[in-house]
């Protein structure tokens, strides 16, 4: 063991699409899967739930006390919890994450929406918008650059938290570290590892080059 | 013409906002309501258009009640200019000023013409057009603002307090936009200010407003100036209302003189014979082509040489049949003369208008003001 290289390239090679479950290929596929649809479930939860705290004040308060709560909550147990009604499916791990995304997601639309002057919803009201088409071009259009500041938060912890899922077996790549452990044998964590980072990375980039493309209004806020 | 007919506003913990306003604003002027904080004004606006219903009276727009008509689509048939712009930031200066004809379901192309159209007419470069609000300064945007609110050619525009947050000169040069927009639109408008010389410059009619929503007075700008009905008017009114009031009379009770000028070219002798011809201390010197350069006196006239060898004492000018007598009066001061010139649209000069008649314009004012028939014509 001692004298193995930290790298066995042949593993790598040999593991890399074998066109079986378990390959590095398919492995990569799944974890794309759970994050994309953990992050998609988040938002589409909190874009309702951040304009309902919006619309109704009150409501904010308690809800991001219970979405702080459920933040604070170990992802190992409340997957362990779900099991039973769950099983041993993707939806486990999928659940939990977007339950966190909700919770981040949750104060970034309340924020973004919040954050549009006092002076252009008036001049929205008095063009002649009604409340939805206010809601949709207006409030929720400028509210864009927080939301997607807060997706890139969401992007890149659900990207590394999936891999925790592995301990019930539904990991992706993160089923290489239980693999690593078990077998004592380095090469497959670090694989793991590596193609984890990328991908938060890329996530991370398109989600840049989104904004870019979407709010090229918003260079005078990032710049100051 | 909108009527406001004994409308109150009344908030639900007892304030008075608005106190049975009776006001009509007649089509195709500009009402301006002044007034402290708390007096109500942007209330009473914000009424029109309802983004505040009335309490108790209604609103009549050429006839019509308000409140019959479905808030969004009333909207989309008033202009409404809100102070710092309020224009969308994600949205570019064309598609900005096409958010009504968006709104009401024209085609995009027609919209952005029409846009175009007005980005133009509100004296900003088409190259704006493709730029973000946040790339054009205060003044650009408060144009932009007016241009949005014009863009579906609503008979009656709302303005609420549209120049405050522009400095001085930018809001001096959109104060005059807007009254050369107006000589060509015609629009009904109504405009909220706490500027009561905002009020007086741009109101054919100014509605004062005290605090508790209570109308003090509501009269041309001159009858204000000249007539307040209360203390509390005469105080918001403030300092130099006799000056200002010379504003709004024009030039025509001026006489001119015409024999008080000398061309530069002139021999000082000739210039002091000339002096002592017309009995005057002061002489207006004019270039080749008849414009002023300067007052000369004829006791401080050297021995010999031409007028091009004096050093002459600055003066003031006057645009005869265009000025008001205030600017008269302004350019009469700014001489050692005490004299005013005045010239005609091309600079020449038209004549001198002396302190004798000068002290006549001002007597001739000063009576007027005092006339109880002028005040109650108003």
């Amino acid at each position: 063991m001692d004298d193995q290289p930290l790298i066995r390239w042949d593993w790598i090679g040999r593991n890399w699409d074998t066109g079986r479950a378990g390959s590095i290929m398919s492995l990569l596929v799944d974890h794309v899967i759970m994050a994309s649809l953990a992050i998609v479930l988040g938002l589409v939860i909190a874009l309702p739930m951040g304009i309902a705290c919006v619309r109704w004040r009150w409501l904010y308060q308690p809800t991001s006390g219970v979405m702080n709560v459920i933040y604070a909550l170990p992802s190992l147990p409340v997957f362990m919890f779900l099991l039973p009604v769950t099983g041993l499916e993707r939806a486990t791990v999928i659940i939990p994450l977007g339950v966190y995304a909700v919770a981040v997601l949750v104060p970034a639309v309340v924020d973004g929406i919040t954050a549009v002057p006092d002076h252009v919803r008036q001049s929205a009201v008095a063009m002649g918008f009604n409340p939805l088409r206010r809601l949709l071009q207006i409030e929720l259009a400028l509210a864009v650059p927080v939301v997607l500041a807060g997706l890139r938060v969401v992007a890149v912890s659900s990207i590394s938290l999936v891999s925790v899922g592995a301990l019930i077996g539904q990991g992706g790549l993160g089923n290489l570290f239980t693999d690593a452990f078990k077998r004592d044998f380095l090469t497959p964590a670090i694989v793991g590892i590596v193609l984890i980072i990328a991908m938060a990375l890329i996530a991370d980039g398109l989600l840049i080059f989104l904004q870019r493309v979407l709010t090229p209004w918003a260079k005078a806020r990032r710049s100051t | 013409m909108i009527t406001f007919d004994g409308v109150t506003k009344r908030y639900g913990d007892g304030t008075v906002a608005v106190d049975h306003l009776q006001l009509e604003m007649a089509t195709g002027e500009i009402t301006v309501l002044v007034g402290p904080s708390g007096c109500g004004k942007t209330t009473s606006l914000r009424m029109i258009n309802r983004m505040i219903d009335a309490s108790e009276g209604q609103i009549l727009l050429d006839g019509v009640d308000v409140r019959t008509i479905d808030p969004p689509t009333l909207r989309r048939g008033i202009g409404y200019v809100i102070q710092q712009a309020g224009l969308f930031p994600h949205r570019t200066i064309v598609d900005n000023i096409a958010t009504v004809p968006f709104l009401l379901g024209w085609n995009r192309k027609k919209a952005r013409d029409r846009a175009m159209e007005l980005l133009e007419r509100v004296g900003l470069r088409p190259e704006m057009a493709s730029r973000y609000p946040f790339q054009l300064s205060g003044g650009q945007q408060q144009r932009v603002g007016v241009a949005r609110a014009l863009a579906a050619d609503p008979p009656v525009l709302l303005m609420d307090e549209p120049f405050s947050a522009v400095d001085p000169v930018v809001r001096t040069s959109l104060q005059e936009e807007l009254l050369r927009l107006q000589s060509e639109l015609n629009k009904t408008i109504v405009f909220v200010t706490h500027d009561i010389d905002e009020a007086i410059t741009l109101g054919d009619r100014v509605a004062v407003l005290r605090v508790g929503g209570k109308l003090a007075q509501y009269a041309e700008p001159a009858t204000l100036l000249s007539d307040p009905a209360d203390d509390f008017v005469r105080e918001f009114l403030g300092q130099d209302r006799g000056i200002r009031r010379l504003s709004f009379i024009d030039d025509s009770g001026l006489r001119l003189r015409s024999d008080l000028t000398v061309p530069v070219a002139d021999e000082v002798t000739a210039v002091a014979a000339t002096a002592a011809a017309v009995e005057s201390p002061w002489l207006a010197v004019v270039d080749e082509e008849n414009r002023p350069i300067g007052w000369v006196a004829a006791a401080d006239l050297p021995a010999a040489g031409t007028l091009r060898d004096v050093r002459l004492l600055s003066h003031g000018t006057f645009v005869r049949g265009k000025d008001s007598l205030r600017t008269a009066l302004d350019a009469a001061l700014l001489s050692p003369s005490g004299c005013a010139i005045a010239v005609d649209g091309d600079g020449r000069v038209a004549g001198v208008a002396t302190r004798e008649s000068l002290d006549e314009a001002m007597a001739l004012a000063a009576s007027a003001t005092f006339d109880p028939k002028d005040a109650a014509d108003g």
